[in-house]
């Protein structure tokens, strides 16, 4: 059946269902979301209706900077890492016989699917001193004495590049899967060595997918909002662990809502900047 | 690459990606009511005790509701969804397929504070039913990707046999569409409910003061008291996750599922 315009009225009928669904539960919530950060905090209840600035004009301060800033880093550092690490494997899983792809497929899919707050569990207990790697470390005789290696950096970094690999690896696979497998036959012909061919011809082939899949690891990593809370001090804590903070604990909901309001604007700008720099790359 | 490089390198990756879970496992079969490894004893009593403990049990349950019902939600909003935009020239309709990839794509917590502030001014807030409509918007694009990419897949001259021998839209979407888009609606009901099942912000910002579900109940015990039971449920959690995903890979083509095209490496 060729696909055709809606001619009857009655032929719009599949979408009206959907159509309202998404407006009434994601456009009119995300708009009440933005309507709120202009209101006024209200400590008897969650907020009183105004049209005020203040919840933005705190932005400008210095504790508020080093969060964007930290936040900003620290997804970026998940970002690099991840695909630094997942690039190499994701090409070494494409060229596995199938039945050993799926097996590692079927791995990934379910590390991805944990809960952010089984995640920083398993990672707390296996960084802790009761429980922890140290007591191997101890049994091995590399270490005098089990110690706890979490709340730090490290263990906000090991943790959400834990979370972030399963991802990274998806995200690449399609693009991987693509590559034409005889570009790198051919440098080996040629006589570059493995590594050689792989930065010399894989790297250079997907540079406009690894700019796509660093800007969307990014953003994945922007959203964790319970490993570093979970693993890190307070100073570790990012933007999305600071907007549950004032929207659960703080009851300011004006003020988180201004702050996820900045949070869209980063990254859809960070989105619009990866399109474009796509669309130069095709050029 | 060198095949013993490659061998190390999935090695240390496999077991970056264990041993986390290793170690709760480890932690899950203490036999005292403590958090070592390795353990002390071996004891499933862990195990039974989500499901004897009254409190793990209740939040057993809201999870599993919740799943099922939020998973329903999101396939009966894509299905149409995707049929409208396979079926149809509307370049307007796109915006919805926006719609429903933007929840998944943005960082959670924005979804999370939207559907708070939602709830909360149209005077619903923390009713069970508002977090499986909140699930249900929040996985969407889950059911609407594997939809598509089931619509995209089908021949359209089966259709337009069908359609030349007098089958109106209905009676062809229930003989010959639907069958061969079933693999593709169970499999993303599947993504929806092992996502949901383990979702945490979302759940916690719409109901999470009076419901508690699995990984609030975990989250709680974090914070108010260590058991035991967490490391349990954990396990319960990963082996749910790959009995599901083992599922998809063996009656469906993962490899394919996941974008890649399909007899590639056959």
């Amino acid at each position: 059946m060729r696909r055709e315009a809606p001619r009857h009225p009655l032929d719009y009928l599949p979408i009206a269902f959907p159509g309202l669904m998404l407006v009434v539960f994601f456009v009119v919530p995300f708009g009440t979301m933005i309507a709120v950060s202009f209101f006024r905090r209200d400590p008897a209840g969650f907020y009183a209706p105004d049209f005020v600035f203040d919840n933005y004009a705190r932005f400008l301060s210095l504790f508020f900077a080093n969060v964007l800033g930290f936040s900003l880093f620290l997804a970026m550092t998940v970002a690099i890492v991840s695909v630094a690490l997942a690039l190499p494997f994701t090409h070494m899983l494409a060229r596995l016989p199938r039945k050993a792809q799926v097996v590692w497929l079927v791995a990934l899919l379910s590390v991805l699917s944990l809960s952010e707050v089984i995640i920083g569990f398993a990672w707390s207990t296996l960084l802790s001193r009761t429980a922890g790697i140290t007591n191997l470390f101890v049994w091995l005789g590399i270490m005098e004495q089990a110690q706890a290696l979490t709340p730090s950096f490290g263990a906000v970094l090991t943790g959400m590049v834990y979370q972030a690999f399963p991802y990274t690896v998806l995200v690449l696979y399609p693009a991987i899967v693509r590559l034409d497998p005889t570009l790198t036959e051919a440098a080996r012909t040629l006589g570059a060595s493995p590594l050689k061919a792989f930065f010399t011809v894989v790297v250079p082939a997907l540079r406009n997918t690894l700019v796509a899949t660093v800007v969307m690891v990014f953003i994945f990593a922007l959203g964790s909002y319970l490993l570093p809370q979970l693993l890190g001090r307070p100073q570790h804590w990012t933007l999305s662990v600071l907007i549950t903070d004032q929207a659960i604990y703080q009851s300011n909901m004006p003020f988180a809502a201004a702050m996820a309001v900045f949070l869209v604007l980063v990254t859809l700008g960070l989105v619009a900047m990866t399109v474009l720099i796509g669309r130069k790359g095709e050029a | 690459m060198d095949s013993i490089f490659r061998k190390l390198f999935f090695g240390a990756i496999g077991l970056f990606l264990a041993l986390p879970i290793l170690v709760v496992a480890g932690v899950s079969v203490n036999q005292k009511q403590s958090l070592t490894f390795p353990p002390q004893g071996f004891s499933l009593g862990w195990y039974g005790e989500i499901f004897a403990n009254p409190e793990w049990r209740n939040a057993l349950f809201a999870s599993l509701t919740l799943a099922l019902t939020s998973a329903a939600v999101a396939v009966a909003i894509a299905l149409p969804l995707a049929w409208f935009l396979w079926r149809r020239i509307a370049p307007w309709a796109n915006f919805f397929q926006l719609l429903g990839i933007a929840p998944f794509t943005l960082p959670p917590v924005i979804t999370a504070l939207g559907l708070l502030t939602f709830w909360a001014t149209a005077g619903f807030y923390g009713q069970p039913w508002t977090a499986a409509v909140s699930h249900g918007i929040f996985f969407v694009t889950l059911p609407l990707v594997t939809l598509s990419l089931g619509f995209s897949s089908i021949d359209r001259s089966l259709v337009e046999a069908a359609a030349t021998m007098g089958a109106d839209d209905r009676t062809i979407f229930r003989t010959v569409i639907l069958p061969l888009i079933l693999p593709y609606i169970v499999s993303g009901y599947a993504f929806a409910f092992v996502l949901s099942l383990n979702e945490y912000i979302v759940a916690y910002m719409t109901v999470g003061f009076t419901m508690e579900t699995l990984p609030i109940k975990i989250f709680n015990a974090l914070r108010y008291g260590y058991t035991p039971t967490m490391a349990s449920v954990t396990i319960l959690f990963v082996a749910t996750a790959a009995v599901v995903f083992g599922l998809i890979a063996r009656f469906g083509d993962l490899p394919k599922l996941l974008g890649a095209m399909a007899g590639d490496d056959k």
